[in-house]
This record gives C-alpha cells, sequence and structure tokens, in this order.
C-alpha cells in the first residue's frame, strides 16, 4: 500500500484507489494529489476491505471495475452492506463503456462511474461533488 | 559547444513526438501524462512508463506461454491479460497497442488459435517499435535536461 499527505489549509480527501493495474494506480493517484488529497493505493478488493477494516475513516473510494478476486462491482456491494462503511462514497472506473454495466453499479449505490483513461476534469468533477 | 544545443533537442523531440502521432502510434493521453509531470514529481512519465514495460513484458510472456499448446489454449485467461494490456495501454496513449489488443481479443473470444498467434506476432511488434521509440524520446529529454544546466551553470555566465 502507498499513501501520501495533503496540502495545509485546503479541504483535503483521504482517498482510496483500487486498481490491479501498477500503470493505472500511479496515474489515479498522481492525479488525485494534484488536488492535494491524501490517497491510498491497493491492488485489489481484499486488500482495500483490509484496509478499511484498519483505518475506516476514507472519504471516497475509487476503483476498477474489472480485477480478479473481486471486481469493483462486488467490492462496492460488500461496502454498501457494511454498517460502518456504506457512508463512503464509491466511484467505478472503466475502460468499456457498457450501459448495463454503469446502470447495474449505480443501482448498488455507485456515485459515479468514470470512462478509463481518467483524466483531470474526471476526477476534479467526482471530487468536487463529494465535498460538497 | 556545450549549452548550445538545448533548443536543437526540444526540436528534435517534437519532431520524433510529432512523428508518433501521425503514425497513430501515441495519442492525447500521452500529452496527459506529460501535463501531470511538474517540479513536485519530475520523473513521472518515466517512472509511468517504466512501470507499463514491466507490466505489458510479464502480459505478453504470460500471453506467449498461454498459446503455447493449442489443445490447452485458455482463452479466457488470454482474454484477462488482453483486458489488462488494453487498460494500462489506453492509460499511457499507447493508441496502436491498444488497438492491436482490440483486435487479438475478438480473436480470443472466438477461440482463433491461428488467428491469436499472428496477432500475437503483430502485438509483440508494435510492443517493441512503442518501447524503443519511448526510449529515444526519454535519451532526448535527457540531453535536452543537461544542455539546459550546462547553458545556465554559473561557472558559464
Amino acid at each position: 500500500m502507498a499513501a501520501a499527505g495533503g496540502g495545509e489549509g485546503e479541504r483535503v480527501m483521504h482517498v482510496l484507489a483500487v486498481d490491479d493495474s501498477s500503470v493505472d494506480r500511479a496515474v489515479i493517484a498522481r492525479l488525485l494529489r494534484n488536488f492535494k488529497h491524501r490517497v491510498t493505493t491497493v491492488e485489489s478488493g481484499v486488500q482495500a476491505l483490509e484496509m478499511l477494516g484498519l483505518e475506516p475513516n476514507v472519504n471516497m473510494i475509487i476503483t476498477d471495475y474489472w480485477m480478479p478476486e473481486m471486481t469493483g462491482f462486488e467490492l462496492l456491494k460488500r461496502i454498501k452492506e457494511s454498517k460502518d462503511l456504506k457512508r463512503i462514497p464509491v466511484v467505478i472506473m472503466s475502460s468499456e463503456n457498457v450501459p448495463t454495466r454503469i446502470s447495474m453499479c449505480m443501482k448498488e449505490g455507485a456515485e459515479d462511474f468514470i470512462l478509463k483513461p481518467v483524466q483531470q476534469s474526471d476526477v476534479s468533477r467526482v471530487c468536487s461533488r463529494i465535498m460538497r | 559547444m556545450l549549452g548550445m544545443g538545448a533548443g536543437r533537442w526540444e526540436d528534435d523531440m517534437s519532431r520524433l513526438l510529432a512523428l508518433l502521432f501521425h503514425q497513430g502510434v501515441l495519442d492525447e493521453h500521452f500529452m496527459q501524462l506529460q501535463q501531470l509531470q511538474d517540479d513536485s514529481s519530475p520523473n513521472f512519465v518515466s517512472e509511468v512508463i517504466s512501470i507499463y514495460f514491466r507490466e505489458s513484458e510479464r502480459l505478453l510472456r504470460n500471453i506467449r506461454t498461454l498459446l503455447a499448446d493449442r489443445e490447452c489454449t485458455d482463452y479466457r485467461k488470454i482474454g484477462v491479460c488482453l483486458n489488462h494490456l488494453m487498460g494500462s495501454s489506453s492509460s499511457i496513449g499507447a493508441n496502436l497497442v491498444r488497438n492491436v489488443c482490440v483486435a487479438f481479443r475478438a480473436a480470443s473470444e472466438h477461440c482463433n488459435w491461428a488467428g491469436c498467434l499472428r496477432l500475437l506476432a503483430v502485438l509483440e511488434h508494435e510492443y517493441c517499435y512503442l518501447k524503443n521509440r519511448l526510449h529515444e524520446l526519454f535519451q532526448i529529454e535527457q540531453q535536452r535536461v543537461l544542455a539546459d544546466r550546462v547553458r545556465y551553470h554559473p561557472v558559464l555566465q
């Protein structure tokens, strides 16, 4: 796992980024840190749940949809079923634009669905909405 | 003379990038990657590209192993590897590699072993071309940074 601090005097979120791709973890972490947020990255849904068990004070989870062992959708369900974690907004990322998949995630309580490759404007939009 | 060639290196970088965009090897997401690099993260692009090279070579090795035995080819696992490679290629703007992955995935979904082998050869070729060109780009960037440092060195003012 990797974590970094945000700027002083600014509203800083602690974001948990979940992706089995090292490249995508590096990019999403950089995009979030550009907005001064504190970022922890993990490579699987299982690691995400372990981390949340130790540190539930996460302000947002951003997760890839397609991951081995546990998909982003399965992680979303587990979070929304937990009384300690269900308040945490979850954003799903996917490289495929599948309307049924998007609809399924939103019905399950996802905050937003972002198409990969993730851009600065996507991160800005999502973070602004959650901080409001 | 040292320090006089920084502009030349910038021209070389611009020409190489223009060529790679024109060839469809890179797309605008590579420029986004460059825009994420700043003084607080001066080696961001080379670090991400290094991760991409390591990850891609592992995935390509896995795919070659999976295709080794025609009778036992696990096309589902090949699809998983290709999805991963497609995703990371998109993230760094490796447009041509990504497009070959799309075609390859279609062949694997049809359990077309000969098609998969052919597309693996194409994918490996395009990946090698991309890797060589990106190494060239980083070498030019290093020369440019060195030339800038020499140009502005207090001893040489």
